[in-house]
């Protein structure tokens, strides 16, 4: 990329803004708009709309385990809930998330002026709302919504599965669809549009975290497409990939979804490692410890994560040097993890440490995660799986990693750079009740899930043995706590965009990164002239 | 945005899309994929799904292998479909018949296919069989009951360390699915 070429679009771009100084009004603003930070926020707004709702799934799901028997749902809507919350948490939630915050802050960070992309973008963003009402609106109809888990193993979700089973299948297509697109687009960003000077090795870590992650989304989201295209044709079209009496194999469909489903879960944190190595440095006032080893586990997790699908399945008969090749690459996994995780650590150490709510969450984040990934190695040896399989002991594990790791990570995100976004400073002391009121309830809410695990209780059930009733009942409190405590956030953002204390282009003295560079709030167009990195 | 950079990136998209649309057919390639490395590496149990040819071959004596028998139900099967014998100890090499019963319990013509799975997964490969009634369909008329033999043999390669091989049939109602030669083809044995 010359210097030439980039001068000209530029200037080009000083004459535009002279007509156009802020955004376009009115609705149409957020239909038609290809502008990062505008399709950021819908990501953003879209995907916490999600959470709440996945979240209203949860509060079913908690409310009806409160005590053993059934009390408030049948079983198969129960099944619904289960799985509707799984779907819309991973897609809904977590994903567009992480996907606003890559188009919020990519182009900011690597001095860009937008992404590469940006009607691709307007399009990735807005089939994502018709995705999940196509997924919604099946729970109302007649024979129920999706109520195979989220997994949606064969034949559950081919012989046994509802009617409605074929608006699944289109909205998880769309979904990956919406995926695959931003991807791209992410890529080519970070490809075809840093600012000179930005060389690789100085890509800030969200960014590399997030190029990784793309690469990941790219090679397995088709895999997902692939999977359900097979459901829809073996239960509605008489293909037989799936069922045996026609020559098909239902542990198959196992392998196949885990070739994905592995992969899927490094999607949902490496954007959060990125997330954590950008804040702890800025709120330990030092440098960030390892930063190539950094990038290169990053690169050893993605890699790592197409070779060990099957430990999700060491229950299905797989011979023992298999059980035993997945057990051990599973664990490998530990290295590269517990390497960022010594050096978020060794970031810390004799930092000049202040503890304001994104630091906050940053630091539940390494203890928390690492709780869960504590867990996923007990769960990674092969013998001791075939207790813990199926039950609440995976339920805490994957929501340690996936709440207490994915969504603490986007929460320290939101307080971190909602300064640079809105102008105004968050309500630090809301933040913080925030921030205690969800660690605390978090944690009883996942915590006792580990000894309902090895008690035996199985997940996906609506109905329990007595013996688990007052773990459950206290669990369930956490739950509830925890899903009130976000409405805590819902406040704390409403206000800051409202108002409050005006931010300067640095709220934080330890930040580094050209977002930092640009006023608060950031301008509608940025970096329309590209910065030089020295 | 520069002609050259526009370039650059349609040519990434270009790459991006590809690979996208690549994985997409790596998906459905994981299907026959996974066929041959099962059997490759004999490890998911399946046999063979064509009759073996007995060569005659030298009865290992030395050496007993106990065959057991199992048979499961598709929960929509009106049938009853048990093995004669459950359990049987044969010499590796001997080539051995025996009959699974198999009667339809309900008042319509039903199609059945059985498909049979080996345990140990590793035995599989070594466990022939020289007739089956999986190779085919199974019609019975209402009511009607069929005697389903099985003929077979143990390869006296089979490894020291498997001594028991357990042949599970499960049995698949078809009858919505069938086709109309295999229902003949069925009906004619």
């Amino acid at each position: 990329m010359s210097t030439i070429t980039q001068d000209s679009p530029a200037a080009h771009d000083d004459h535009h803004d002279d007509h156009h100084h802020g955004a376009p009004k009115g609705i149409m603003r957020w239909i038609l708009t290809t502008n990062h930070k505008d399709i950021g926020t819908l990501y953003l707004w879209f995907s916490f709309i999600m959470f709440l709702t996945g979240g209203a799934m949860a509060m079913v799901i908690r409310a009806e385990l409160f005590q053993p028997g059934l009390q408030l749902v049948e079983p198969n809507f129960f099944n619904q809930m289960t799985t509707v919350h799984g779907l819309v948490m991973v897609f809904g939630a977590v994903m567009p998330a992480f996907t606003g915050l890559a188009n919020w802050l990519i182009p900011m960070m690597i001095g860009a002026p937008d992404m590469a992309l940006p009607r691709m973008n307007n399009w990735s963003f807005w089939i994502l709302p018709f995705a999940f009402a196509i997924l919604l609106s099946s729970l109302f109809m007649e024979g129920g919504g999706p109520n195979f888990g989220w997994t949606f193993y064969a034949p559950l979700s081919t012989t046994y599965s509802p009617d409605s089973t074929a608006l699944f299948v289109f909205s998880v297509h769309i979904m990956g669809i919406s995926s695959i697109m931003g991807a791209i687009n992410v890529v080519v960003t970070i490809v075809n549009m840093r600012a000179p000077g930005m060389t690789w090795m100085k890509l800030p870590l969200f960014v590399w975290t997030w190029l990784i992650t793309a690469f990941l989304l790219i090679a397995v989201m088709p895999v997902l497409a692939g999977t359900v295209t097979m459901v829809l044709t073996d239960k509605y079209f008489g293909t037989s990939f799936f069922d045996a009496a026609g020559g098909g194999d239902p542990v198959m469909f196992q392998h196949i979804f885990w070739f994905f489903g592995h992969p899927e879960v490094y999607i949902m944190i490496l954007p959060s490692f990125g997330i954590i190595s950008a804040i702890v440095p800025a709120f330990s006032r030092k440098r960030l410890f390892g930063y190539s080893s950094m990038v290169y586990a990053t690169a050893s997790i993605a890699i790592l994560s197409f070779l060990v699908w099957a430990h999700h399945m060491f229950t299905t008969g797989m011979p023992v040097f298999a059980e035993l090749f997945f057990m051990y690459c599973t664990m490998l996994i530990a290295v590269p993890t517990g390497v960022k995780v010594f050096n978020w650590v060794a970031t810390m150490w004799r930092g000049s440490i202040s503890f304001e709510t994104p630091m906050l969450f940053a630091i539940a984040f390494i203890i928390l995660f690492t709780i869960g990934g504590f867990s996923g190695l007990m769960l990674a040896i092969t013998p001791v799986d075939f207790q813990y399989h199926d039950t609440y002991f995976v339920v805490a594990h994957f929501h340690y990693v996936l709440v207490t790791g994915a969504i603490f990570s986007i929460m320290a995100a939101a307080y971190h750079w909602l300064p640079k976004w809105t102008g105004n400073m968050y309500d630090e002391r809301l933040g913080k009740i925030h921030f205690w009121c969800s660690t605390i309830s978090v944690n009883v809410l996942f915590f006792p899930m580990h000894f309902l695990g090895l008690a035996g209780m199985p997940r996906r059930i609506p109905d329990y043995a007595i013996q688990f009733a007052d773990v459950n009942q206290i669990v369930s409190i956490g739950g509830f706590a925890f899903g009130l405590s976000q409405l805590i956030f819902l406040a704390v953002v409403l206000k800051c965009i409202k108002g409050g204390e005006k931010a300067s282009a640095k709220p934080w003295d330890g930040a580094e990164g050209l977002e930092w560079t640009i006023p608060s709030p950031a301008p509608y167009h940025s970096f329309s002239t590209p910065p030089e990195v020295k | 945005m520069g002609a050259h950079q526009a370039d650059s990136n349609r040519k990434l998209i270009g790459w991006l899309v590809a690979g996208a649309i690549g994985m997409f057919g790596f998906g459905f390639a994981l299907v026959p994929l996974y066929d041959v490395l099962c059997e490759q590496l004999g490890i998911n149990g399946k046999t063979q799904s064509t009759a073996a040819v007995y060569k005659p071959l030298t009865v290992d004596t030395s050496r007993t292998v106990t065959v057991e028998f199992m048979s499961h139900i598709q929960t929509d099967m009106p049938w009853q479909f048990v093995p004669e014998v459950k359990r049987m100890e044969v010499h590796p090499g001997e080539l051995v018949r025996t009959n699974f019963n198999a009667k339809n319990l309900s008042l319509a013509q039903t199609l059945g296919q059985a498909i049979p799975s080996v345990s140990p997964g590793q035995g599989a490969a070594y466990f022939h069989k020289t007739e089956c009634f999986c190779f085919n369909q199974q019609l019975l008329e209402a009511n009607a009951d069929a005697q389903l033999p099985l003929i077979f043999y143990v390869d006296p390669d089979l490894p020291e360390s498997i001594s028991t091989l357990t042949l599970s049939y499960t049995l698949y109602n078809i009858t919505d699915r069938g086709y109309v030669g295999a229902i003949e083809q069925g009906a004619a044995k």
